[in-house]
């Protein structure tokens, strides 16, 4: 964890002292693999990495205290003790997390927020192409085949390098999208959301919405779709149900199994492919530090990102340029305030990743920042 | 919500795509002027005395195996009959429910096809009975919808003398003890007498409403007013003797003289004296009139249109209308259109299972072709209903369907709806620009989120079934 010394400027941190050699090939360049995970609705990163040891972290998420027992204590920060297999990587040194972290995106609207996530644009809508596709551009034919699991193209791999989607019709379970979309819906209605968070929570319907059956069989499918050695090497998997409004605490625990089920279903599909394999995981915004009226928290700024996955090159400890939590220190007096870039750790987790310069992977990522300092991460 | 959403959702039946109305209140008015009572394919059905002719002869089979005890036989066909009449029921029950969705669906007088529906809850008869079974439909087309524009009196009488309800309330069995056939029972020993259940839901329910200052008294006096009030061609005795008789048709109202409670009555401290039926019409000319009945009627109104707690200035707007007028309900319903209190821009009620249903058909226009079967459209329109908890014409209770939020508004009933929206957009072209529909539907009041989580959707049939569960299709 990187001490309050820190070189914030012009949006970007440059990770200091963390600077790597060029390493030299040890793997032939088609085995390496990039899964970016997009969570679309804005998870709250202080639920999933909490930091349990902020002085005014009791005082404000005190209540959901309890979620958090048993789970793996990182620095200053508990992870949710839910996140098993995540958990598990961590003490191999598959993971890596990043705090704070926000998109150069301070509004507050999902869909302008997982745009500019996805384009790397100036303004949302304003870049028509993706970052993913702009990267597969970028690298040699071999390791550039992307597949996306969704019913179209997602903006992050729209671009000019041709790309496939894949929605798949053997997994178990539409119902299992669609609560969680009916969940998106009723986020802001508090009757119409109070009455569907109640419905799910039912025994009845858990085991008609199996999150984790259709969690566990998507990972497990982007995994067969890389491993052979001309099936695809980057690939996007949206991730949904995160926008929790209300009844937060009961949502992320099933927020939590699902994700674990499908990063650990990608980790065993993939074998040993894995510990050349990058899983960028990451969300539009955070939430709001303070709970809100109806069990639940609302549109923040800066959040948690993940990177897992072999080739995360984990460290064993979070990092974090940590603003705190006290009044003072809260971005507009409600969010967690962003003290790293979402895009630096991104590019700088690539150039490493593809062995690339890191600012070369700046400006074809993100082109329209071009103050992005990034290290090689 | 603007005044077009108000008068296509609040006062109608839901919008349509592409509906543009440039006058709502003005709109609203001219519905009727346009509206009429025949309902659309209704000379297909079976009538009233095809119903009740059915209902006779299964009431003789059953009979017939009752009263042989040692006869298997005729117990046997008493059982048959049975069967036999409750397949040929659920037909006529699905036909008729299949013309009354395809007759909202495609109703372009929504305001007072909303009516029918209110006035037929209102005046509820429930189909579980064998009693009322495949007359509900009917009772509807035939007591309800002439006379929602007309006199409230009107609509009483027709349906106080409408064979379902006056079997649905046993009715039927009513005699009066001290008239011919009631004394002539007695003097043999047998047990001919009153049954109040009729008399005393006119009050409660239909008229007066409860607590408003009738007693006990009143509905057993009211009681022996009506005897005599029966149903042509219904069991073997007088009802059917008397009825081929006097040449009226099966399934007609009959009045028995000879089961009515002769002398004056006195009901709510008036004094009755005509004789034979005139008695009961005299009784209920009187109740439509009697304050209460404005008061109760412009408050059940007032919560239909204007929200689960009725505002008081609407009811008082309401019941000053019925009362001026005479309870003229065209005048009474007009006065629902200039009332502020209706065009409140906030949602005010929670659709039910039948507004949602009808709503969303509108919505993403899917057809119903009733041409082929009318009985098939029909089925899959009960069933939908009991899944979603609103069996058509099966409130269970006289007092009919609740009209409050509290009712309808539950995570099950929620889940359903997904449900039901899931097999619904199944139908719908896979062509369809969700996107362009919600804004089209929904007009001012689309949500941000709703167009997003819309927008996002995998497919455009999902993205239907989302806008079909929307915060803005639950409410209007």
């Amino acid at each position: 964890m990187f001490d309050r010394r820190s070189l914030l400027k012009g949006g970007g941190l440059a990770l200091a002292g963390v600077a790597f050699p060029r390493i030299a090939y040890t793997a032939a360049p088609t085995q390496r693999r990039l899964v970016f995970l997009i969570q679309r609705g804005a998870a709250d990163g202080l639920s999933i990495l909490a930091p349990t040891g902020d002085p005014d972290f009791a005082r404000i998420r005190g209540g959901w205290g309890r979620d958090l027992e048993g789970g793996a204590k990182l620095d200053m920060f508990t992870l949710h003790p839910l996140l098993k297999r995540i958990a598990a990587m961590h003490g191999a040194k598959q993971a890596r997390f990043v705090h704070a972290a926000a998109s150069a995106y301070r509004e507050r609207s999902h869909f302008e927020g997982q745009n500019i996530l996805e384009t790397g644009g100036r303004a949302p809508y304003a870049e028509k192409t993706g970052w993913m596709n702009r990267l597969a551009g970028a690298l040699p034919r071999s390791e550039s085949k992307a597949i996306a699991i969704a019913p179209a193209v997602p903006a992050a791999l729209r671009g000019s390098v041709p790309v496939a989607s894949f929605a798949p019709s053997v997994l178990p379970d539409a119902t299992a999208d669609m609560a969680a979309r009916v969940s998106a819906l009723y986020a802001p209605d508090r009757q119409l959301s109070g009455l569907w968070d109640s419905a799910l929570a039912t025994q009845k319907l858990a085991g008609q919405i199996d999150g984790n059956g259709s969690a566990a069989a998507i990972g497990a499918l982007a995994a067969k779709m890389m491993v052979p050695a001309d099936g695809a090497r980057i690939m996007m998997i949206e991730s949904i149900g995160w926008d929790t409004h209300s009844g937060q605490s009961n949502r992320m625990k099933t927020q939590m199994n699902a994700l674990d089920a499908l990063v650990g279903a990608l980790a065993d599909g993939l074998g040993p492919a894995w510990q050349k394999t990058l899983v960028i995981v990451a969300t539009e915004f955070g939430r709001t530090v303070a709970v809100n009226g109806t069990g639940g928290t609302d549109h923040g700024t800066a959040g948690l990102m993940m990177l897992l996955g072999g080739a995360a090159h984990g460290t064993g400890k979070v990092e974090a340029d940590w603003p705190g939590l006290s009044q003072a220190a809260l971005y507009e007096g409600r969010d967690l305030k962003p003290t790293i870039a979402t895009e630096a750790v991104i590019a700088g987790a690539i150039a490493r990743h593809y062995d690339m310069e890191p600012a070369r992977v700046a400006k074809a990522l993100y082109p329209a920042q071009p103050g992005l300092k990034v290290g090689a991460a | 919500m603007d005044r077009n959403d108000i008068a296509l959702n609040r006062f109608g039946l839901g919008a349509r795509p592409g509906e543009r109305i440039g006058d709502p209140a003005g709109w609203l008015r001219e519905q009727m002027s346009r509206y009429r009572p025949a309902l659309n394919g209704s000379a297909a059905l079976t009538s009233r005395g095809g119903v009740v002719r059915a209902i006779a002869q299964l009431q003789r089979a059953v009979l017939e195996g009752r009263e042989k005890p040692g006869d298997k036989a005729a117990a046997q066909r008493g059982d048959d009959a049975l069967k036999a009449f409750q397949g040929k029921v659920r037909s006529i029950y699905q036909e008729q429910v299949g013309l009354r969705a395809r007759a909202a669906i495609a109703s372009e007088t929504p305001f007072i096809e909303r009516l029918v529906h209110f006035w037929s809850n209102h005046f509820a008869v429930s189909q579980e009975k064998m009693g009322p079974n495949g007359l509900a439909g009917l009772f509807e087309m035939e007591a309800i919808r002439p006379h929602v524009l007309g006199r409230f009196e009107d609509m009483l009488v027709a349906v106080e003398q409408h064979p379902a309800m006056l079997m649905y309330l046993d009715q039927i069995y009513s005699t009066g003890p001290n008239s011919k056939t009631g004394a002539a029972a007695a003097r043999q020993g047998g047990a001919r007498g009153l049954n109040e259940n009729l008399a005393r839901e006119i009050l409660e329910l239909h008229t007066l409403g409860a607590g408003s200052g009738y007693n006990q008294g009143d509905v057993t006096e009211f009681a022996r007013v009506l005897t005599g009030w029966n149903v042509a061609g219904l069991g073997r005795g007088a009802p059917t003797q008397l009825a081929l008789k006097a040449g009226v048709p099966q399934g007609d109202f009959l009045f028995i003289d000879d089961w009515h409670e002769p002398g004056a009555r006195t009901v709510l401290g008036k004094s009755y004296a005509q004789p034979g039926v005139a008695q009961g019409r005299a009784v209920l000319a009187d109740l439509a009139r009697h304050p209460a009945t404005a008061r109760h009627v412009a408050t059940k109104l007032a919560r239909h249109f204007g929200g689960d707690d009725p505002p008081p200035a609407l009811v008082a707007r309401l019941e000053k209308a019925y009362r001026t007028s005479g309870g003229d309900l065209r005048v009474v319903h007009g006065a629902l259109i200039e009332a502020p209190e209706v065009w409140a821009s906030a949602p005010l009620k929670f659709r039910t299972p039948w507004e949602w249903v009808i709503a969303s058909y509108r919505a993403v226009k899917l057809p119903i072709d009733l041409s082929e079967h009318p009985g098939k459209a029909g089925a899959g329109f009960s069933n939908l209903l009991i899944q979603l908890g609103q069996p058509v014409w099966k409130p269970g209770s006289p007092a009919g369907y609740d009209d409050v939020a509290a009712s309808w508004a539950g995570p099950d009933a929620l889940i359903r709806r997904v449900e039901a929206a899931s097999q619904l957009s199944g139908k719908t072209s896979p062509a369809t620009d969700t996107r362009a529909l919600a804004r089209e539907i929904f007009g001012a009041r689309l949500s941000q989120t709703t167009a997003d989580v819309i927008a996002a959707a995998g497919d455009p049939r999902q993205g239907t079934a989302l806008l079909l569960v929307a915060p803005e299709m639950m409410r209007r």
